[in-house]
């Protein structure tokens, strides 16, 4: 062991820094209307938000799951011109403002958007302020830490066992199936946790897609903000709800985060 | 039954020029230092490494040629192989593992189920068939990997490096169970190892690979007795000196003349072993013909043997007895005088 020297401007920062995260927490855990917690999480428009929350991000994870994994696998595997390009135009919602990701999604596939014109009077269909809406606006944020952390998880494997499969005369598909997705599970199962608490947390790109109609398109964050205005305590309770679902997150994600520690 | 390759491909510094020939009832062994392509070689056979040039023919079957653009992809050949590490599907239970090949060739999966087990209890597995691999020794994990290989009825069977994984402890008893199952597998059978040890112990005949290419083929007797690279011969612990014979005497590319009785003309190897070569502190006065002085550059340690090379015109390791090197005082080097009789050198041709 070694004995480290402490400078203390280092720490003072850093205690600031930490506070500025532990503040807030604590605010939303001291000012909670316990006594209404009940009440507010069982009344209808929050059933409502929650279901919905929880039906759209689930989809939106399924869906990335189903074609994530094989951009993911295209983007690791082949080398072909343009794939530096394809791969930052598919990973650019990480980092892209989401309204502007819901206002991108909606002249492309709003009823007058360049493909949603077309879906209209072809099939009748339209996306913008429906649930379906809200499961696409959610998918395109989300599924890119999907694809991000299923690629490292393909480039970390040990790509000899796909090898031995083949020697064994597993096809294709079979490798694929029994062999490479069963090594990655745990890089496949980090990002389908991350993807599914990003969907959850959505706010911008829902709001401008798919609009804020309870029961329709009126997700957990979106409910938070609307009763903000006109009922505080449900807001802070329905907050509380998101909280625990992230720490959840981060708890079960810890060994990839925090280490062994 | 028989294997024909001619392998022709370039990877990264590697350039792999070789054609080997395997037939039934023999064991062939590849040997050749870390680095010579000798796994890349298997990956040519298997069809995971892409030739530049060549082709490979199984059983009178073309599973390649790059002249006829013909490609058998890997799943479709029949070959078996047990890797390096072994590679067991770490997500698979060790009966999954060696039912894997007939799963992926359309067994059932009762029936594969059954053959898996039959193959577990023919190795003295058949207690950790629910076990992952990673409960098992490394012994135990050789032979699950032999068994995989092997479930799917392979006519050729790869090893690669088969006991390099192994401590040194379990790696006899290791190399005799498997010297066994290999005698017993009717296919063609080739490995591929660094180890002269494992070579000798395992193969009929062995096949030496240095930098890409074959230097020497022969049975391990031929190849002890006659090495053809200084690799074969720091193997087997002769020196080894190439050159041109003239009738009683070997002129080196250096141009030093090593007196020899053996020789007779044209290019020659010609081997001295290092107990024959004598040494001496001052110029030695008597019959053997060779000698001349050269500088002690190390000292290795063998039991109570104690090797020297010595650096000279003709680089020489000479074998001495630990009392011996205490009396000559070489324990730091110095310089000294060789000798040996040109009786002891053994000559044949290149």
């Amino acid at each position: 062991m070694r004995r480290q020297s402490v400078p203390p401007a280092v720490v003072v920062l850093a205690a600031i820094g930490a506070a500025f995260f532990i503040l807030p927490l604590l605010g939303l855990l001291l000012r909670a209307p316990w006594s209404e917690a009940a009440r507010s999480i069982s009344a209808p428009e929050t059933i409502d938000a929650l279901k919905l929350s929880l039906i759209a991000s689930l989809s939106a994870t399924g869906i990335a799951v189903v074609l994530g994994v094989p951009m993911a696998w295209i983007y690791a595997r082949l080398e072909f011109p343009g794939r530096s390009l394809l791969r930052a135009l598919t990973t650019l919602p990480m980092v892209l403002p989401p309204v502007v990701g819901g206002i991108a999604l909606l002249l492309a596939f709003g009823r007058r958007g360049i493909f949603g014109s077309w879906l209209d009077s072809t099939f009748g269909i339209t996306l913008p302020f429906t649930t379906a809406g809200v499961v696409m606006a959610e998918t395109f944020v989300a599924m890119p830490f999907l694809i991000l952390t299923v690629e490292a998880g393909l480039r970390s494997m040990d790509r000899r066992y796909e090898e031995a499969a083949r020697t064994l005369g597993a096809s294709r598909w079979r490798v694929f199936t029994r062999v490479t997705l069963p090594l990655i599970a745990p890089s496949l199962f980090a990002g389908a946790v991350l993807c599914w608490a990003r969907a959850l947390g959505e706010f911008g790109a829902t709001i401008t897609f798919a609009g804020n109609f309870p029961g329709v398109t009126q997700t957990m964050p979106l409910a938070v903000y609307q009763l903000l205005e006109t009922n505080q305590n449900a807001s802070f309770i329905l907050s509380l709800v998101l909280l625990l679902v992230s720490l959840l997150v981060l708890v079960g994600l810890r060994h990839r985060w925090l280490g062994s520690v | 039954m028989s294997l024909e390759a001619a392998v022709h491909l370039a990877l990264g510094t590697l350039e792999l020029d070789i054609q080997i020939t395997l037939s039934e009832g023999e064991v062939v062994a590849v040997l050749g230092p870390n680095g010579a392509g000798k796994t890349t070689l298997l990956g040519a056979i298997v069809g995971l490494v892409p030739l530049r040039d060549g082709h490979v023919r199984l059983d009178g079957q073309l599973l390649e040629d790059t002249t006829t653009r013909t490609y058998v992809p890997t799943e479709k050949r029949s070959v078996g192989v047990v890797f390096q590490d072994y590679l067991l599907f770490p997500h698979l239970s060790v009966e999954e593992n060696v039912a894997f090949g007939l799963r992926s060739r359309r067994v059932g999966r009762r029936t594969a189920t059954e053959q898996a087990d039959r193959w577990l209890e023919r190795m003295g597995l058949a207690t950790y068939a629910a076990s992952r691999p990673s409960a098992l020794s490394g012994g135990q994990r050789q032979r699950v990997a032999l068994a995989r290989a092997l479930a799917p009825g392979p006519r050729l069977l790869l090893l690669d490096e088969p006991l390099s994984a192994l401590d040194v402890s379990s790696r006899a008893e290791v190399r005799r169970d498997l010297k066994q199952h290999l005698a017993s597998f009717p296919g063609l059978r080739l490995l591929v190892t660094h180890d002269p040890l494992e070579a000798a112990a395992l193969a009929d005949r062995l096949l030496v690979m240095e930098q890409g290419r074959l230097v020497q083929s022969g049975t391990p007797a031929e190849i002890t007795e006659r090495p053809r690279s200084q690799y074969v011969a720091d193997l087997v612990g002769v020196n080894l000196i190439r050159g041109r014979a003239d009738h009683g005497s070997i002129r080196t590319p250096g141009g030093a003349i090593v007196a020899a009785v053996e020789a007779e003309s044209g290019d020659v190897f010609a081997t001295i072993h290092p107990r024959a070569v004598a040494v001496y502190r001052r110029r030695p006065e008597g019959s053997p013909r060779n000698v001349w002085p050269g500088r002690v550059a190390g000292v290795d340690r063998m039991g109570d043997r104690v090797r020297l090379r010595i650096e000279g015109d003709v680089p020489i390791v000479a074998e001495v007895t630990r009392a011996a090197l205490n009396e000559l005082d070489l324990d730091r080097g110095g310089d000294v005088w060789l000798s040996f009789k040109a009786t002891d050198v053994g000559v044949y041709p290149t």
